[in-house]
């Protein structure tokens, strides 16, 4: 990052226009305003840094330090220290690693399935088709709804017994499912849960992407007699390729937090089988009273967000990051 | 494909599969909620005999008792001040913070952005917990103030950067041009940057509004008390309830989900803007 030129630690406006074009003398009226300047970036800063320290930051720093205790989350603060305990119990248990591959399955799901779908309908409300306005709107009305509206509706819509799709199933002829009520396909019904409810806000995403790349390009490809696959596969796709890359990351990073619609929706269950880290440490939490184990979820949440969100800007948006870089030093 | 044949043709038949295409998957979407809606007005028999067709009769009474119920208005408002608390206060501090980190230099700033732009991929959950013990320790469970403040701490990253984004875009002779005019720091954010970044303003608003309106485990937490229950958490709760008697919970839903989708006609704009600005940032 480059600087002002204004001595190290001098606080000076306008760093974007005016500092080095216009370096202030050192005189006593100067100190003043260097003064001034410090307590208005103190006052303007404080409430908003008080917020974050005290409830963002200050907790999660809790939060490794009550993984390290055996501790009932009641009566005064922890005592009963235990080191690494609570880590190499997690790391046993197997709800916690099913807590994981439940984490990997969704994930591969959303990024198979889901992606690709709101990817193909963004491209196909590209187009122009009549009352593609209104298409949009709907789509993506589900993104608004709360998790908690969406969760009930389904719970009532993949009910085993009278629920809409086994009545859909019906008339086709088929069998009902038992839905979420069965292990083998808890899962991938909350995956159409969330396919339903977030492929909307990745189709937005798709088409400011898509309407960002320039017409002249896909033209110029066509006349040059590229097909429509080709055009696709060698003009949108890759010019599409930070927008992906970024909603990927979204997907995942959602996924790896995932609590609310599985909280209402199973709980977890039936045994388990549909169990995430946020549930898993929820549940010993505020109902076990396991609070240093459930600490430790917390803190391996919380390493693995990190560590994947570092690996995916360092390795996957590094090309994008640094696009943007350059775009934010020229403005400079 | 032969499309070059009859490019007439071909072209018709092209929009038509990719209308079908479209077709179908807004009946993904819509389904669900028209079953919702028409659920409503049925009674727990008709659900099951006549999953499809119109209520026959009509059933007004599922929308008629909620709409009577005070518990449905007390969560209405609840949801409302908080989310309209967490707004002003989230988008306050957070602009004062973006002005600072937008058109100051100063050593540690970017240090300090660069904690508040991680914030971004904290994820909530980890905080829960000692969330909890913090609050009951200064006594604001079952209190407001207990969900407003630490959703306006977790909604500051985003904010700030949104903000910090479209501050920085404002010229610079604009505001030397105001420092002439003997205009303060204060006056200039007060007088002209925040007038100015009207739309930026009403974006981040937007997106706060919807999170708070949305959020469901930290009042899981906070409120124990049915009177201070929001939407969400009235909506898991009614279902515990009346879990058989799902034409209610339908209804209750229904009913539930307006204040939303109304909220989302008005401010389609900015909360699409946002988003994708927040997606592009973030």
């Amino acid at each position: 990052m480059e600087t002002t030129t204004t001595e190290p630690g001098a606080p000076s406006r306008l760093p974007a226009a005016a500092a080095g074009r216009k370096a202030r003398p050192a005189s006593a009226g100067a100190r003043g305003g260097r003064l001034r300047g410090l307590v208005t970036i103190a006052l303007f800063l404080l409430p908003g840094l008080v917020l974050f320290c005290l409830l963002v930051v200050a907790p999660i720093l809790v939060a490794f330090y009550t993984s390290t205790f055996k501790w009932s989350g009641l009566g005064g603060p922890p005592t009963e220290f235990v080191g690494l305990d609570n880590f190499t119990r997690l790391f046993a248990n197997e709800v916690f690693l099913g807590d994981l591959w439940h984490g990997a399955v969704l994930i591969a799901l959303s990024v198979v399935v889901q992606l690709p779908l709101a990817l193909g309908i963004a491209l196909l409300l590209n187009q122009r088709l009549r009352g593609r306005a209104f298409y949009r709107l709907v789509f993506f009305a589900p993104y608004i709804l709360s998790e908690a509206i969406t969760a009930v509706l389904f719970t009532m819509i993949l009910s085993p017994d009278q629920g809409l799709a086994n009545q859909i199933l019906g008339i086709f002829g088929l069998d009902g499912l038992e839905w979420f009520a069965d292990q083998s396909t808890v899962l991938v019904a909350l995956f159409l849960v969330m396919t339903w409810k977030y492929f909307g806000f990745h189709m937005i995403i798709y088409l400011a992407g898509r309407q960002g790349i320039p017409k002249e390009l896909t033209e110029a490809a066509q006349i040059d007699g590229a097909s429509g696959w080709k055009v696709f596969r060698f003009v949108t796709l890759p010019l599409l390729g930070p927008t992906i890359r970024i909603s990927v990351f979204l997907s995942i990073i959602g996924a790896i937090q995932l609590f609310d619609l599985v909280w209402i929706i199973t709980e977890g269950g039936p045994t388990h089988s549909s169990e995430t880290m946020a549930v898993t440490m929820f549940e010993f939490g505020f109902n076990r009273f396991q609070v240093g184990y459930a600490s430790a979820i917390s803190v391996v949440m919380f390493l693995i967000s990190l560590v994947f969100a570092l690996a995916y800007q360092r390795f996957v948006l590094r090309r994008d990051l640094e696009g943007a870089t350059t775009v934010m030093r020229d403005q400079r | 494909m032969n499309g070059r044949a009859n490019p007439v043709i071909s072209g018709r038949l092209r929009g038509l599969s990719l209308h079908l295409v479209v077709l179908v998957i807004a009946a993904f979407v819509v389904v669900p909620l028209l079953y919702g809606v028409l659920g409503g007005f049925k009674d727990t028999g008709q659900l099951s005999t006549n999953p499809f067709g119109l209520p026959s009769p009509w059933v007004p009474e599922n929308y008629t008792d909620v709409i009577m119920s005070a518990s449905f208005w007390r969560q209405l408002g609840n949801s409302t001040f908080i989310a309209i608390a967490t707004t002003v206060i989230v988008v306050g501090v957070s602009a004062m913070a973006a002005f600072v980190f937008a058109r100051f230099a100063f050593r540690g700033r970017e240090f300090l952005f660069t904690l508040f732009a991680a914030g971004l991929m904290f994820p909530f959950a980890v905080a829960i917990l000692p969330l909890f013990v913090l609050l009951r320790t200064f006594g604001l469970l079952d209190n407001p103030f207990g969900v407003i403040l630490p959703q306006a701490a977790f909604g500051l990253p985003m904010t700030i950067v949104i903000l910090r984004g479209f501050f920085r875009a404002i010229p610079g002779e604009l505001e030397e041009a105001a420092t002439l005019d003997g205009c303060g720091a204060f006056g200039f954010f007060w007088r002209i940057l925040l007038p100015m970044a009207r739309p930026a303003i009403a974006t981040v608003s937007v997106l706060a509004v919807v999170a708070s309106w949305n959020n469901f485990m930290l009042p899981l937490v906070v409120f124990n008390d049915p009177n201070w229950w929001t939407i969400p958490l009235g909506v898991q709760r009614f279902q515990g309830q009346h879990a058989s008697e799902t034409a209610r919970i339908l209804a209750y839903i229904v009913l539930a989900m307006i204040p939303a989708l109304g909220f989302y006609a008005v401010a389609e704009r900015h909360l699409i803007g946002g988003l994708t600005a927040g997606a592009m940032k973030g």
